[in-house]
């Protein structure tokens, strides 16, 4: 194995994981018998799904006046849970599909668990509406179809009609994104099962056999749902908030209200995310898979997708006071000093305070501070909405109907059972999946597997020495000596890059400005990466293609000149 | 083809970067190749097998072509044809209405759409079962296949061997 080393990039996956260890770390939790914590979470989870059952029940037999709702406080708990749920099932696709575009490769730790939760989060969310119009039996009526009504169509201006199409198309587009990239990893799980379990998985894993035209076409079909997905997710909460931004409610139709809402679901999806897998990784035990670098990245969307729904708060309350507008002006007066002022001051504290500790480092690197934060968020995303929702309904334009909404214990009960239920599910998907994508990590393992970057990068293939290929002499090299080796190849000065093929010397300007100063740190580096460092140098490099560098640079870093020499022939303008 | 038996020789390989130096081996030789598997999407391996580019992307344009189609023409028609109702003195073809559920439904048939074409034309999907050449292939081997009514079995033999395969088998795919 010839020694890929990059010195800058901080490693995603740590231990010195070879294939076989990953396949093993990330599908043994779904082989072993349940542990004890599994069991006892899920019952308690199971109970409260029970509890909510109930609820919904007496509210289908009862009718819609166990709740607390009246006739000013037309939404209450019910649309507060609804938009809660709908807004932290929003950064499974952000993570899937936004940070794939973006070539991050810290999602691949985290993707398939945040895509899961966002598939129960939007169940639950979906729950909501489906039975706070009351006459839950006839919900379809939402969809347009030919009917025996006449045919009556529903209103196609409505905003509420338009969510109902968002939710149902981002629900059934996180879905098949979702799957597709569970089917690789249930194949893995079919090959290593016996059995019944083995009759399962097959079922599960749709025939898969890794054959290169279907990677290749799979590759294909992530990367454009991805494109399609991202505008998806964003137009989701978008029309989420249309629901209250279109109405002639003062404190409700703000135009900033749909980046406001897009960056609040974000950043409580993300909370969300986090306080899963700092669970997830203790219990099963996969801290080098999502490692504190993975929090960190996510801690800092957090950070700033905090501060930008503060900046949305402050902005609402300037735009309140200087639109001269009373009603506008008592609406916000009311939501911070009138009766619901103590849900307005949690909302300010859980949400603009507590994500600004993430500015230290250390907080950043914390797991304890993390899931306390993220907790925290959850709660004050949720004040978020019950303050919109809640405080302004309360008091309309006629003093004489207002009113002081709390909720029944039958309100109460139908959210506890909701997060019964997204519980119920997510141990579920961890007992049947690996909650890590197997495949994916696989593929990010020569770029960011401990053994190849970062400060314990060694001189080493993959853990296997015995398959007797020419090279593997070198990869019994002692690891001291090589270790110094690496830090001699980190310090060199600089290497002339001009003796590669497609490097000229704008290219190379364009290169070590970057930071790409050797041919140990061209080797170690993605091809997407020298795209971007040539997209955003000086100069026009249209003609330019990397594809080939790393590979030479890896050449001409072991010194194999005739090989370098070799290739170079074969190559056209540094392309293969 | 699918239903005539084939005896297949193929050669498992500890990592994917000597199973690339291998493939380009094969074409010097000329070595027809029936098919490589892998565990994980490995770059730089369709160039090396000739693959061109997948056109799911154009099926996606086209399906969600359709879902634009389908859900502008639909509330068109619905509203100003089969059954206009005035809401607020508004128009009955009221274009900026329309625009976030067209724009679902563009989204919703391309992902559909895509998805489904994916499955179909790779030939999976529920019930399907393929018979795997090792159980190890999903794992951590990287395994490139020859058929023998392709290929002489002896120089496939001699070509697995000499280019670094850990362990070279034969089995008959129904």
């Amino acid at each position: 194995m010839s020694a890929v080393v990059s010195p800058i990039r901080d490693p995603l996956i740590y231990g010195h994981k070879s294939y076989h260890d990953i396949t093993e770390d990330l599908v043994s939790p779904t082989e072993r018998t349940p542990s004890a914590p599994w069991v006892i979470g899920f019952i308690l989870s199971i109970s409260l799904l029970g509890f909510g059952l109930f609820c919904i029940a007496w509210t289908i037999w009862h009718g819609i006046g166990t709740w607390n709702l009246n006739r000013t406080v037309g939404w209450g708990w019910d649309i507060t849970n609804f938009v809660w749920w709908i807004g932290i099932g929003h950064a499974g696709t952000l993570i899937s599909a936004i940070l794939l575009l973006f070539r991050q490769k810290w999602r691949t730790g985290v993707n398939r668990a945040a895509e899961a939760m966002t598939i129960f989060a939007v169940i639950c969310a979906a729950l909501f509406p489906g039975i706070h119009v009351g006459r839950a039996w006839v919900v379809f009526y939402f969809f347009p179809y030919p009917n025996t009504r006449g045919p009556l169509w529903p209103n196609f201006n409505s905003p509420l009609l338009w969510d109902l199409f968002a939710i149902s198309t981002y629900f059934t587009v996180s879905l098949l994104f979702w799957y597709t990239g569970l089917v690789p990893d249930f194949a893995t799980v079919r090959d290593r099962a016996k059995g019944m379990r083995k009759k399962v998985y097959n079922f599960l894993s749709f025939g898969w056999v890794g054959s290169a035209k279907h990677w290749q076409r799979w590759e294909a079909l992530s990367l454009v749902l991805a494109g399609i997905a991202t505008p998806l997710v964003l137009s989701v909460h978008t029309i989420v908030s249309f629901d209250f931004a279109t109405s002639v409610i003062p404190g409700w139709h703000t135009t900033i209200f749909p980046p406001y809402f897009v960056a609040g679901a974000i950043f409580s999806g993300f909370a969300m995310v986090l306080t899963l897998m700092l669970v997830v990784r203790k219990v099963l035990h996969l801290e080098e898979y999502i490692t504190l670098n993975h929090v960190e990245s996510m801690n800092k969307v957090i950070l700033a997708t905090g501060s930008i729904v503060g900046v949305a708060y402050l902005t609402e309350l300037f735009v309140a006071w200087y639109s001269g507008y009373v009603y506008e002006q008592f609406a916000f007066f009311n939501r911070a000093l009138g009766p619901y002022w103590w849900s307005y001051f949690g909302m300010m504290f859980c949400n603009v305070i507590s994500p600004q500790f993430f500015w230290s480092r250390k907080i950043r690197r914390s797991v304890a501070w993390t899931f306390f934060l993220s907790i925290v968020i959850n709660i004050g995303m949720w004040f978020e909405r019950f303050v919109i929702i809640a405080t302004t309904l309360a008091r309309d334009y006629i003093p004489s109907s207002w009113s002081y909404y709390s909720p029944t214990w039958v309100e109460i009960g139908i959210f506890i059972g909701t997060i019964g239920l997204f519980f119920t599910l997510f141990l579920i998907f961890c007992r049947v999946a690996p909650v890590v994508a197997v495949a994916e990590v696989k593929s990010i393992l020569k770029s960011s597997g401990d053994q190849y970057c970062g400060p314990d990068a060694i001189h080493h293939g993959h853990g296997h020495d015995d398959h007797g290929h020419d090279h593997s002499h070198e990869e019994h090299a002692v690891a001291e000596s090589v270790k110094e080796e690496v830090a001699a190849v980190v310090e060199a000065v600089e290497d002339d890059l001009k003796k590669l093929e497609g490097i000229g010397p704008k290219v190379e300007a364009a290169l070590k400005k970057a930071g790409v100063k050797t041919f140990a740190a061209l080797a170690g580096s993605d091809t997407n990466d020298l795209q971007t460092i040539l997209d955003e140098g000086d100069g026009n490099f249209m003609g330019n293609s990397p594809e080939s560098w790393p590979h030479q640079a890896r050449l001409a870093m072991e010194g194999k000149w005739d090989e370098l020499e070799k290739l170079q022939d074969e190559l056209q303008g540094g392309k293969y | 083809m699918a239903h005539t038996n084939r005896n297949v020789i193929y050669g498992l390989y500890d990592d994917e970067e000597i199973m690339l130096t291998a493939i380009k081996e094969a074409n010097a030789q000329h070595l027809e190749i029936m098919d490589v598997y892998t565990p994980f999407p490995v770059h730089g391996l369709d160039p090396l097998l000739g693959l061109s580019e997948s056109r799911l992307h154009i099926a996606g344009f086209i399906y969600g072509l359709l879902g634009t189609l389908t859900a502008f023409l639909g509330m068109t028609w619905i509203f100003t044809k089969d059954w206009p109702v005035v809401f607020g003195g508004k128009p009955h073809w009221s274009v900026p209405a329309f625009i976030p559920i067209t724009f679902e439904l563009t989204v919703l048939f391309a992902a559909i759409g895509m998805t489904f074409t994916f499955y179909i034309v790779c030939g999976l999907g529920p019930g399907v079962t393929n018979e795997v050449l090792d159980d190890r292939i999903t794992d951590d081997k990287f395994c490139i296949a020859f058929d023998e009514s392709e290929v002489d079995s002896a120089k496939a033999k001699s070509f697995l061997s000499s280019t670094g395969a850990s362990e070279i088998n034969k089995k008959i795919l129904s």
